[in-house]
């Protein structure tokens, strides 16, 4: 082997993959992995570790790899992060520690994200574990919500002594990790291990409590020492067109729901999911990666519709090259104006128009505008909007909390206008990432660390 | 887990059950909702809270069998995987006392809609405040808790379809006939019965708060299921509403909306019967 190639991770076969709701990578195995860390030049002064949100020290737990010191490697990620099985996999590593990595300007970065993951799941594999929790310092914080922030912030605080409480609105925890991201890319058991972990910690979760409506913030503020929220991304945003509350109109949040969290995808499952012929899926994220994806395992004919080109797609580099293996039909430059209904008020299809990109504003996106008379029909039954979301004030009903002209809380550090609660991941950020929602939640604890 | 107190047949399709959940009753208020799922593979099933008792932390839903979920949910007895609320907000009639305490209210309830109406009249008996109820069903047979609702107001006013019982007719005819009396109405039942209300309200100038049950599946505004058209502007019933001004909605489309997962609800059923679930 070349050491300027990275060992690529073995993956199930497209033509197989489409068929199930399996992992598609199948990870590196104990030879692939000391390979692929042999590669690494164990810089003096890692960039890499500056392009991880969390700092991760990178060379070191990819040095104990090399030795076969594997629990040393957990060890030394887990200093840093909680949930390693979960970012090895869904972290935009190309544009994170391995965009950094030297060995990247003239060959193949190395797989950061591969080793990572291969460590977690040999420490689940293996039943490593590597945190060791301080006594109790009788403190007491809740958490709301159960998504990467709120689970990486009770992680920190348990280390600590802290007794934590996280508050869950749905019946199973996790958030965007158990709701959102499908099992092909993030296996539930991953998900649940990390949850596992914290529960032998001492950490409490109650699930099915609506924060907000059931008990308000101020009330948990009685009660705890400090509260983090991270309620996460919120409410689907949809178009504003013509025909979208349309039969068969979905949001991409609702489609991963019912396949994610109530397994729609299986043949006995009790809740349903429409079936399709010809979905279009509108948007260009890891979000319409996922729902794309999800739909074509069911046999459906799936598009991915986008407005820009191939280059400005948000999602993750890997995610585009898995759903093109799957033969997702990519229709780049388009833009629905439409959607067309029958007299049932089914989708039937969408008008949609061609698209071309200008020059690149201040954000450095390049602008898009609709090409004059291009508008054509396409034909399809299903049509979901993963366009982003909308900040959700359900959590902080009956609070006035200060929040931005977005609907966004207003923090200072990781603090909140409200004495004592803190806030961090989607809702002070905006959607983003599972990784900087973890970094954020991290962040947030040891400033209650310090303050409380 | 959640304790079955009682899961009691009220009629052909209609049953009341009662759960021992004090976390979702202690601060549930008239016109909020609850979501129960039955066992962990379950589907979540909205259902508007019908009846609560805060001290033993007890909380009611009425349902009507309507599906494969439904169905599961009447043949459990012991306890409930899930029960999540309260969800939603409360009757703007009956969170807003001071501002209605002077006005004739009256409340219209179709079917199984009697059941979120009832902890309305009851909340608003409780301060003091006296409503009307007209209430009405296909027939005789399908009118449920008659003795607890007249418990509540003084004057409950039946119409059946077939005339077995009170009016002959629909409730927009005993409302039509007394329509001036009231400064306020609030309908609840059926899709189809809240919009013929709304039809004759409009005439009359009359407002009229309306509760929307639309197709659900998280109901705390993640998933956009039930999202519904009012004032030509989108909202999502969980958390916008599941009560809104009855003359902005857009009765159309809640009514096709409903129709969304037919087919796959028939399949269901289908399976359901060849097993002899």
């Amino acid at each position: 082997m070349n050491n300027d190639t990275k060992v690529k991770m073995r993956v199930q076969s497209p033509e197989s993959r489409v068929t199930n709701f399996e992992e598609v990578s199948y990870g590196y195995n104990d030879e692939e992995a000391l390979k692929e860390a042999s590669r690494c030049l164990h810089c003096a002064n890692p960039r890499c570790v500056k392009g991880c949100p969390v700092n991760i020290q990178i060379p070191e737990f990819i040095k104990a790899i090399k030795e076969n010191n594997i629990k040393e490697a957990y060890e030394i990620i887990s200093l840093s992060s909680s949930l390693p099985a979960v970012c090895g996999r869904v972290c935009p590593q190309e544009k994170q520690c391995e965009k950094m990595c030297i060995k990247g300007f003239k060959s193949d970065a190395i797989a950061i994200g591969s080793l990572e993951r291969y460590v977690a799941d040999r420490a689940i594999k293996d039943n490593l574990t590597s945190v060791s929790k301080k006594e109790s310092n009788g403190k007491k914080v809740a958490v709301v919500g159960s998504g990467p922030s709120g689970l990486s912030c009770a992680y920190e605080l348990a280390k600590e002594g802290f007794q934590v409480t996280i508050y869950e609105v749905l019946h199973k925890a996790g958030g965007v990790l158990t709701y959102g991201i499908p099992e092909f890319r993030l296996p539930k058991r991953i998900v649940e291990n990390e949850v596992n972990k914290l529960k032998e910690l001492g950490v409490e979760i109650k699930t099915d409590v609506p924060v907000g409506n059931a008990i308000t913030i101020d009330e948990l503020k009685k009660e705890y020492d400090a509260i983090f929220l991270g309620t996460g991304a919120g409410l689907p945003k949809f178009m504003n067109i013509p025909g979208e509350d349309a039969n068969g109109v979905f949001s991409a949040n609702e489609i991963l729901t019912r396949i994610n969290l109530m397994n729609a995808y299986k043949e006995d499952s009790k809740t349903p999911i429409k079936k399709a012929k010809v979905a279009y899926v509108i948007g260009g994220g890891n979000v319409a990666m996922d729902a794309v994806r999800s739909l074509k395992r069911l046999g459906i004919e799936t598009h991915l519709m986008y407005r820009r080109s191939e280059e400005e797609l948000p999602a993750r580099k890997e995610e585009v090259e898995h759903a093109k293996e799957e033969q997702i039909i990519f229709n780049l430059l388009t833009n629905p104006v439409e959607i067309l209904t029958d007299d049932n008020n089914n989708v039937i299809g969408m008008n949609v128009v061609d698209m071309e990109l200008g020059e690149a504003g201040e954000d450095g996106r390049r602008s898009v505008s609709e090409k004059e008379e291009s508008l054509h029909k396409v034909d399809c039954d299903m049509v979901v909007m993963a366009l982003g979301t909308s900040p959700n004030h359900e959590a902080l009903k009956y609070s006035d909390i200060k929040l931005d002209d977005r609907g966004l809380i207003v923090v200072e550090e990781s603090k909140t206008s409200l004495e004592n609660v803190y806030a961090g991941g989607d809702i002070v950020t905006g959607a983003a990432t599972v990784i900087l929602a973890m970094e954020a939640g991290k962040k947030a604890a040891h400033e209650i660390i310090e303050k409380i | 887990m959640y304790k079955i107190l009682k899961n009691e047949q009220l009629n052909e399709n209609s049953f009341e059950m009662e759960l021992e959940a004090p976390l979702v009753v202690n601060k549930a208020m008239p016109g909020q909702f609850v979501i129960l799922m039955a066992k962990e593979d379950s589907e979540r099933i909205p259902l508007t809270i019908y009846d609560y008792d805060q001290e033993k932390g007890i909380l009611s839903v009425i349902y009507q069998v309507v599906g494969a979920s439904t169905k599961e949910l009447s043949k459990t007895n012991d306890e409930l995987f899930s029960v999540t609320g309260p969800l939603g907000n409360p009757n703007e009639i009956c969170a807003n006392i001071d501002e209605f305490k002077n006005k004739k209210i009256v409340y219209v309830a179709g079917g199984v809609g009697i059941a979120p109406v009832y902890p309305q009249v009851k909340y608003l008996k409780e301060k003091g405040i006296d409503v009307d109820v007209i209430y009405g069903a296909r027939s005789k047979e399908l009118l449920l808790i008659q003795d607890k609702i007249e418990d509540v107001s003084k004057n409950v006013m039946y119409a059946t379809d077939d005339g077995s019982f009170g009016t002959k007719g629909f409730v927009t005819t005993i409302l039509e006939e007394n329509i001036k009396k009231y400064d306020i109405c609030v309908a609840i039942g059926p899709v189809i019965m809240m919009k013929n209300v709304c039809d004759l309200t409009k005439k009359y100038n009359l407002k009229t708060i309306v509760s929307m049950n639309p197709i659900m599946v998280d109901g705390s505004g993640m998933c956009g299921a039930c999202r519904c058209e009012v004032e030509g502007k989108t909202k999502f019933a969980c958390i916008h509403g599941p009560e809104f001004d009855g003359h902005k909605v857009n009765f159309e489309k809640a009514l096709k909306r409903l129709n969304t997962y037919k087919e796959e609800e028939q399949e269901k059923m289908k399976q359901m019967e060849a097993n002899h679930e």
